[in-house]
C-alpha cells in the first residue's frame, strides 16, 4: 500500500488528467468527460488505500478495483501508468490495433484490469462476486467499484445492490461519480434519479455524500468505507464531467469526442503544462 | 467516386418521414445521437420515450405500446439489444407484437470502441426467434427504404445498422427494395457471392477482381437475412453451383448460417463462409477490423477459389 500525501495525489490527478487530454487527442476518440471527473477519487483509491502489485498484477489478495464505467478507461490507464502496471508509453496504444490500452478497460489485455467492462450496469455484480470469494477464502481484500450516474439507471444495478445488502458485504465499496451527464445529455433530461442517497440508504447501504473533486473529502471517505463492515457502503460523489478543463466542464458534448489540437493546446495550458 | 454513407443515418432519416404515421413512437435508451433517433426527438420530443440507460425496460415499454396499437421503433447498439434478447424472445417475439427494434454499430467494423462494443452475434440470435424479421442492409437508401416498410409489415423486427460510413448503391434504385428480397447487384455463373451489410461493398470489389481472372460471380446484396429469400437462392444454387457467403458477423448462425441451412436441404452445392471465425473483436480502425478478421475482398477472392474447387 502507498501512501501519498494530499499534494501528490492532488499532483497525480493533475499528471493523469493532462494524460487523457492526450490520450482521446492523439486518436481523435475516446472518453474525456468521465475520465476527468472520475479521476481524483481514482488518484486517491490507487495512492492511498488499495493493496496491489504491479510487478504481480494477479496476486491473490490485491484488493480489486472495478471500473464499471468501462468508457472512461483514459482515466484508469493514467492511473495503472502512474503505478506502475504498464508504461506510460502504453498510453499511445490508446484505442490502436494491438494495443494494451483497448477503447474499454479490458483484464485480457491490460494488466490490472481485473474486469472487462464496457458495458454499463455489470462491474457492481461482478464486484459482489469478487467480496463473496474473498469471504470465502478469508480474505481481507475488498472490492471497489466504480459506476457512473447515468450507468444507474441499469436495473442490473438495483439487482446487485438488493444482494449485496442481504449478503451483508461489508468488503464491497462503491462509488457513483455522479457528474449529472450521462451519453444523450444531462442526466435530468434523459431519467430523473431523484433522491440517489435515498434509494441507497432504503437498499440497506451505509451511505456518505462527498465532493468527489476535494481531495481531503475522498480520503476522509475512503478511510470512513474501512469502518463499515457489517454491510455494503456507497460513497456519492458530487463531481463535474471534464473537471479541469474549463470547456469540457458540464459539457455533455464531451462526453464521447475528442479535443482538437487547439482544444489540446488550451487544455493543456489550463492544466498547468509549460508551452 | 459515390457518395459515402453511414447506414444508421438512413434510420434516423426514415424515422423523421414515418412521422407522418401518428402511430409511430420512437424508445431510446441514452444513445439517440449514436443510432440516429435524435432527430425524431428534436422533432417530436412528445411522441419520443426516454427509457434512460434500460434496454431491458424499454423493449418491454414497446411491447406495451404495440399491444395498444401504437408502432414503436427501439434503438440502442446492436449488442446492447441482446441484454434485453429474452425481453424480445417472451415479451415480443413469442405475442408477435410489432416492435421494430433497431442495433446500431454492428459488427467489427464498428472499430475502436473495441470487443465490448463489436456484436458479431447478433443476427444469429434474433434469426432463432419465431415471428422476427431480421434485416441488415449495406447502405444508407436502402436502410431508409426498408426502415419505411417496417410499419406495414405489423411483424417483429430487429435491424442492424452500421456505425461508419461505406458508399451509397442504390441512388435512383427504390424500387429494386423490398423486405425479403435479396437484390443481384453483378451477374455471373461461376459463382454466387450472397453478401449482407458493410461486406456487400467488399464482395462487389472481389467480383472485380475475379472477373479479371475470368470468374464471374452474381453478388447479392441479402438484406433480409429472416424471411430468408428463398426463390432466389434455389436460382443461384441451380445457375451458379457454388456459394461464398459474406458478412461482418460470426461464422456461427448469421447469413452464413441461415443460407446453409436452406442448401443442404434443398440443393446441397460447395459454401464457402466469409466471418468471424467464432473469434471477438479488438480495438482498431474500422478497415483494420476487416483486415484482422479476414473480411476483406481479397479473403472472399480466396473463398470463391476454395469453392470453386470443391465443385463438381
Ligand atoms: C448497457 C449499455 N448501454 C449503453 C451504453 C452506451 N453508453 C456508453 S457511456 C454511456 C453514458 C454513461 O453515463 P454515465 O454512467 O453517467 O458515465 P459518465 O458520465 O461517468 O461518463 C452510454 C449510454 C453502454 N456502454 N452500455
Ligand atoms: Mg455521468
Amino acid at each position: 500500500m502507498v501512501s501519498k500525501t494530499v499534494s501528490e495525489l492532488e499532483e497525480m490527478a493533475r499528471r493523469c488528467r493532462v494524460e487523457i487530454c492526450k490520450m482521446t487527442h492523439r486518436i481523435q476518440a475516446g472518453h474525456p468527460g468521465g475520465s476527468l471527473s472520475e479521476i481524483d477519487i481514482l488518484c486517491g483509491l490507487y495512492g492511498r488505500r488499495l493493496r496491489y502489485r504491479p510487478e504481480e498484477p494477479d496476486w491473490n489478495d490485491r484488493d480489486r478495483f472495478i471500473l464499471s464505467k468501462g468508457h472512461a478507461s483514459p482515466g484508469m490507464y493514467a492511473v495503472l501508468a502512474e503505478v506502475g502496471f504498464i508504461s506510460h508509453d502504453d498510453l499511445k496504444s490508446y484505442r490502436v490495433k494491438g494495443g494494451v490500452c483497448q477503447g474499454h478497460v479490458d483484464s485480457k489485455w491490460c494488466p490490472g484490469v481485473d474486469f472487462s467492462a464496457g458495458s454499463l450496469g455489470m462491474g457492481l455484480s461482478f464486484g459482489l462476486g469478487c467480496a463473496i470469494a474473498a469471504r470465502l477464502e478469508g480474505s481481507s481484500r475488498n472490492a471497489y467499484v466504480m459506476v457512473g450516474d447515468g450507468e444507474i439507471q441499469e436495473g442490473s444495478i438495483w439487482e446487485a445492490a438488493m444482494a449485496a445488502a442481504h449478503h451483508e458485504l461489508g468488503n464491497l465499496k462503491l462509488f457513483i461519480d455522479c457528474n449529472g451527464i450521462q451519453n444523450d445529455d444531462f442526466c435530468d433530461a434523459q431519467m430523473r434519479m431523484f433522491d440517489i442517497p435515498a434509494k441507497w440508504r432504503a437498499f440497506g447501504w451505509s451511505v456518505r455524500v462527498i465532493d468527489g473533486h476535494d481531495m481531503n473529502e475522498i480520503i476522509q471517505a475512503i478511510e470512513w468505507m474501512d469502518t463499515v463492515q457489517d454491510k455494503p457502503c456507497v460513497v456519492i460523489a458530487n463531481t463535474v464531467k471534464g473537471k479541469g478543463v474549463s470547456f469540457m466542464e458540464n459539457n455533455p458534448a464531451f462526453h464521447g469526442a475528442a479535443p482538437n489540437d487547439a482544444q489540446l493546446r488550451q487544455a493543456l495550458i489550463e492544466l498547468g503544462v509549460e508551452q | 467516386m459515390s457518395r459515402m454513407a453511414a447506414t444508421r443515418d438512413g434510420y434516423g432519416e426514415a424515422l423523421l418521414e414515418l412521422v407522418a404515421n401518428p402511430k409511430v413512437v420512437v424508445l431510446e435508451a441514452d444513445l439517440g445521437k449514436s443510432t440516429k433517433s435524435l432527430h425524431f426527438r428534436n422533432s417530436h420530443p412528445e411522441r419520443t420515450v426516454s427509457c434512460g440507460i434500460g434496454e431491458q425496460n424499454m423493449l418491454l415499454i414497446g411491447a406495451g405500446l404495440a399491444s395498444s396499437g401504437f408502432i414503436p421503433f427501439a434503438s440502442t447498439f446492436a449488442i446492447f439489444t441482446e441484454r434485453a434478447f429474452e425481453q424480445m424472445r417472451n415479451g415480443i417475439a413469442r405475442p408477435d407484437l410489432a416492435v421494430h427494434l433497431c442495433g446500431s454499430h454492428g459488427g467489427t467494423h464498428t472499430g475502436t470502441d473495441g470487443s465490448s462494443a463489436q456484436s458479431i452475434e447478433d443476427l444469429a440470435i434474433y434469426r432463432t426467434l419465431p415471428n422476427v424479421v431480421v434485416i441488415h442492409p449495406c447502405d444508407d437508401i436502402s436502410t431508409k427504404e426498408l426502415t419505411m416498410q417496417l410499419p406495414n409489415l405489423n411483424k417483429p423486427s430487429y435491424m442492424r445498422t452500421a456505425r461508419n460510413k461505406t458508399p451509397v448503391l442504390y441512388e435512383d434504385r427504390l424500387s429494386e427494395i423490398k423486405i425479403g428480397k435479396g437484390i443481384e447487384l453483378t451477374s455471373g455463373d461461376d459463382v454466387a457471392i450472397i453478401a449482407c451489410g458493410v461486406l456487400v461493398h467488399e464482395s462487389i470489389r472481389a467480383a472485380e477482381i475475379l472477373e479479371e481472372n475470368g470468374i464471374n460471380a452474381t453478388v447479392v446484396d441479402m438484406h433480409t437475412i429472416k424471411p430468408l429469400d428463398k426463390a432466389l437462392i434455389d436460382k443461384l444454387s441451380t445457375k451458379c453451383g457454388a456459394i461464398v457467403t459474406a458478412e461482418d458477423h460470426s461464422v456461427i448462425g448469421g447469413l452464413g448460417g441461415a443460407v446453409s441451412e436452406y442448401v443442404v436441404s434443398s440443393n446441397p452445392i460447395p459454401i464457402e463462409k466469409i466471418g468471424v471465425n467464432d473469434r471477438f473483436g479488438e480495438s482498431a480502425e474500422a478497415d483494420e477490423m476487416l483486415e484482422i478478421m479476414g473480411l476483406k475482398s481479397n479473403n472472399i477472392v480466396d473463398a470463391v477459389h476454395r469453392v470453386l474447387s470443391r465443385k463438381s
